[in-house]
């Protein structure tokens, strides 16, 4: 220990110490640096534009005013859990956290539920959390990598002209060496065995970027498909190695993470004809994407240094992201008045979200995601994925939303969420009870 | 002026072996110590205590094991992050399988554990030396990730691998607090750290630095090469393996293993090289350079977000933390205790130095 420990601990005293006038505080736990800056500058800048937009457009929520402040984690876990704890109590309590980062999310599963903050999930980890009655302050929003593991399966169903056609298929699930790589074998096997395909399971090491054996072993397998389920620079270096080995790209099917313009530019030609899965779809033609540039960039308020990127998968994901949190907040104002609101009454709200189909043409986001809907034991509330193909320039719907097989997912679910429980020596929530 | 010995005389072998000879030191010491332990606890934000302090005293242990073994011992290592792996997996490990067992028992065979492995990687340092053992050492770190990424049983078949640490207790007291979990984390660093200490000054640490200095002179003088420098691999692995554990339970309540990746090693050894090779003290002004630099950084950027844009200030805060290492690392390359150890010289004839 030192002084000047000690002078810079009590320098960030007085500086935590300092609070705003109130309004409802959004944190911003982005990364603008490190190995993943591409895609975070992109997905907060997508989300900051939107609570700029909702404030210049309709003067906040409600007429209370959202600020946010940002922290940069990095995408590292300890700097995320720093960011945490700096933004929680911040301007009147922090709304909800959107890391963007399954560690980062683990890390501060437990801080959050004692603070009583939600932690926005979307599209990322933990799939069991959509049980809300263990998890009360976790919310998947619109899709869990379960559920869109099964969504995959069914699109390649609708490839071979039904599920039935499956049978005696031969798929690879080439994953990524690492937690999140692994995450969504249990749901394959199960999907495989429902439906009598062969299912091979390829790990890559980590971080990817040498797959040439992985191929060469694909290759002796014909498979009819490969699931590739790839993160960052895994993405383009399977691709590339798939061109190598002569596999039909258009039948490999990644998730989300590897649907973006940074993974299918970066292999270049080997991309195209290419498919990935995807949450929230990605172009200019939406209305809200349109309003957010006129509105925010034209008063040069934009928060992206290069507007071309407006549109990109990325920037559309953080726009939803800023979507699904404002009208959280909405509808937690519907029950406890338009003001500032702690952090467990807009959990209430994202239980209690109702994006409809009049809603989403209300907020001209018609077909950019699916309709949400939760609840105190559904905090996905929706399942759906969608699929697209990269045609060398741009990535074009190639289905339309195909929900999960709940019939696979639920008792999984069901199963992680009563050993998690046990592990705590938690009880369940009653949700029947609570109204 | 008033830092002068001057007038103080020691009259006893106790005395002549204190590890604070001066009282000002003592005092400054007990001032720090009841700074740590009382007030920061009462008066410390929750941010303060589990955003900053808490991740600043555990990199701390971690730094000081492996100032052990490389700033004492001279056996430079790129495995510490493999050792914290060891000891956040096998602490949860022991939790998990023998219900009852108390945390500060748990986190001790994990530092076990961890130990144990360190002696394993160790052994190649019997003839391998420098930058050839820092080779061998990564390939610990890249083994033990890809273990506990591998084999499903350390992380109990968790289906996301990543697994969340049960609630935690101590004497019957829980550690659900941020005040809580920095005072088992402080008490934890601080006995580890006097313990390090006094090895330093006895025989085993005079040991170790007979072997750094060198190695042949010390085996013709009758050290044992191999006890010597795997005993340094255990206790450093010992150091980083509870430093893990604490990372895994107190900080992150998650044992993840990409948490413990090549990353982490090198932001340990960065941490002893900034804050002094061979120097207790350094292992924590080395730690609160590496942790604290970028938070602070960022915590001032932030005063700028409205007029500049937060995507250059981002980049400009790396450009600044690298700046500032290759600055100090430039004023003294010694690191950072060696430049408090000058501010005391000079403390001790100012003001009048000639």
């Amino acid at each position: 220990m030192n002084k000047t420990a000690v002078a810079v601990s009590l320098a960030l005293l007085t500086v935590a110490g300092v609070a705003q006038a109130a309004d409802q505080f959004i944190p911003i736990p982005s990364y603008r640096v490190g190995a993943y800056a591409s895609g975070g500058a992109k997905f907060y800048g997508g989300m900051i534009d939107y609570l700029n937009y909702v404030n210049m457009k309709e003067g906040g929520v409600g007429g209370v005013k959202l600020t946010y402040e940002e922290c940069e984690t990095e995408y590292k876990n300890d700097r995320g859990v720093e960011c945490y704890e700096r933004l929680k109590a911040k301007n009147g309590g922090a709304s909800a956290f959107n890391f963007m980062s399954t560690g980062i999310t683990y890390a501060t599963m437990d801080r959050a539920e004692k603070d009583k903050i939600p932690l926005m999930t979307m599209g990322f980890g933990r799939a069991d959390a959509q049980d809300g009655r263990a998890f009360k302050y976790v919310f998947p929003l619109i899709t869990s990598y379960w559920s869109q593991a099964t969504a995959k399966v069914q699109f390649l169903g609708q490839r071979v002209g039904g599920m039935q056609n499956l049978k005696g298929k031969k798929i690879v699930n080439l994953y990524h060496g690492s937690a999140y790589g692994k995450e969504t074998i249990p749901v394959l096997d199960a999907m495989a065995k429902k439906y009598g395909f062969e299912l091979q399971h390829v790990e890559v090491p980590a971080p990817g970027t040498e797959q040439q054996s992985q191929w060469l072993e694909i290759r002796r397998a014909r498979p009819d498909f490969v699931l590739l389920r790839s993160w960052g620079v895994m993405t383009p270096a399977a691709l590339k190695s798939a061109q190598k080995v002569g596999f039909p790209r258009e039948n490999i099917v990644a998730n989300w993470w590897g649907g973006s313009e940074e993974d299918a530019i970066a292999a270049g030609d080997a991309a195209k004809g290419y498919i990935a899965g995807s949450f929230a779809l990605d172009g200019r033609q939406f209305p809200v994407i349109q309003n957010i540039e006129k509105t925010v960039y034209g008063a040069g308020k934009g928060n992206l240094s290069d507007k071309g990127f407006i549109g990109t998968v990325n920037y559309n994901r953080g726009v939803v992201s800023g979507i699904l949190m404002v009208e959280a907040i909405r509808a937690a104002q519907k029950k406890y008045g338009a003001k500032t609101l702690n952090g467990d009454q807009i959990r209430w709200g994202m239980e209690n979200l109702n994006i409809d189909a009049k809603r989403q043409q209300e907020l001209g986001v018609t077909d950019m995601f699916p309709q949400v809907k939760t609840s105190c034991q559904n905090h996905e509330g929706s399942g759906y994925t969608r699929f697209m193909q990269w045609d060398g320039k741009d990535w074009k719907p190639v289905s339309g939303w195909i929900k999960a097989d709940t019939g696979v997912t639920l008792p999984l679910i069901k199963a992680s969420v009563d050993k998690y429980s046990q592990e705590k020596s938690m009880k369940l929530r009653d949700c029947a009870a609570e109204k | 002026m008033f830092y002068r010995e001057s007038g103080q005389f020691k009259s006893s072998y106790a005395a002549d072996s204190a590890i604070l000879t001066i009282a000002q030191d003592r005092l400054f010491i007990a001032a720090l110590l009841a700074l740590a332990f009382v007030v920061l606890p009462g008066l410390g934000s929750d941010y303060l205590l589990s955003g900053i302090l808490i991740p600043f005293l555990i990199l701390s242990l971690a730094a000081l094991g492996l100032n052990i073994l490389t700033g004492y011992a001279g056996q430079l290592s790129l495995g510490s992050a493999a050792f914290m792996a060891v000891g956040a997996f096998a602490t949860y490990n022991f939790m998990l399988r023998m219900p009852g067992m108390p945390l500060l028992l748990a986190i001790f065979l994990g530092g076990l554990m961890a130990a144990l492995v360190g002696v394993a990687f160790g052994l190649p340092s019997l003839r391998i030396k420098g930058f050839y053992l820092a080779v061998a050492t990564l390939a610990a770190q890249f083994f033990i990730e890809w273990v506990f990424t591998k084999f499903g049983w350390f992380t109990n078949y968790s289906s996301s691998g990543v697994i969340s640490a049960p609630p935690m207790q101590v004497f019957g007291i829980a550690i659900d607090t941020p005040a809580s979990k920095y005072l088992l984390t402080l008490s934890i660093v601080a006995l580890m750290a006097l313990a390090a200490k006094n090895m330093a000054r006895a025989s085993i640490g005079r040991a170790w630095m007979a072997i750094r200095d060198m190695d042949v002179a010390a085996e013709v003088i009758g050290i044992p090469m191999l006890r010597t420098k795997l005993l340094a691999f255990a206790i450093s692995s010992f150091y980083c393996g509870v430093a893990g554990a604490l990372y895994a339970f107190v900080l992150l309540g998650t044992v993840d293993a990409q948490a413990f990746d090549l990353h982490r090693s090198f932001q340990v050894l960065f941490m002893i090289i900034v804050g002094g090779v061979g120097s207790i003290l350094g292992s924590f002004l080395g730690a609160a350079f590496i942790v604290l630099l970028p938070i602070c950084l960022n915590l001032l950027g932030q005063a700028f977000h409205d007029t500049i844009s937060t995507q250059f200030l981002a980049n400009l805060e790396m450009m600044l933390f690298g700046g500032l290492i290759i600055f100090f690392l430039i004023v003294e390359p010694h690191g950072l205790a060696r430049l408090w150890q000058i501010a005391k010289e000079k403390l001790r004839v100012w003001p009048f130095p000639h």
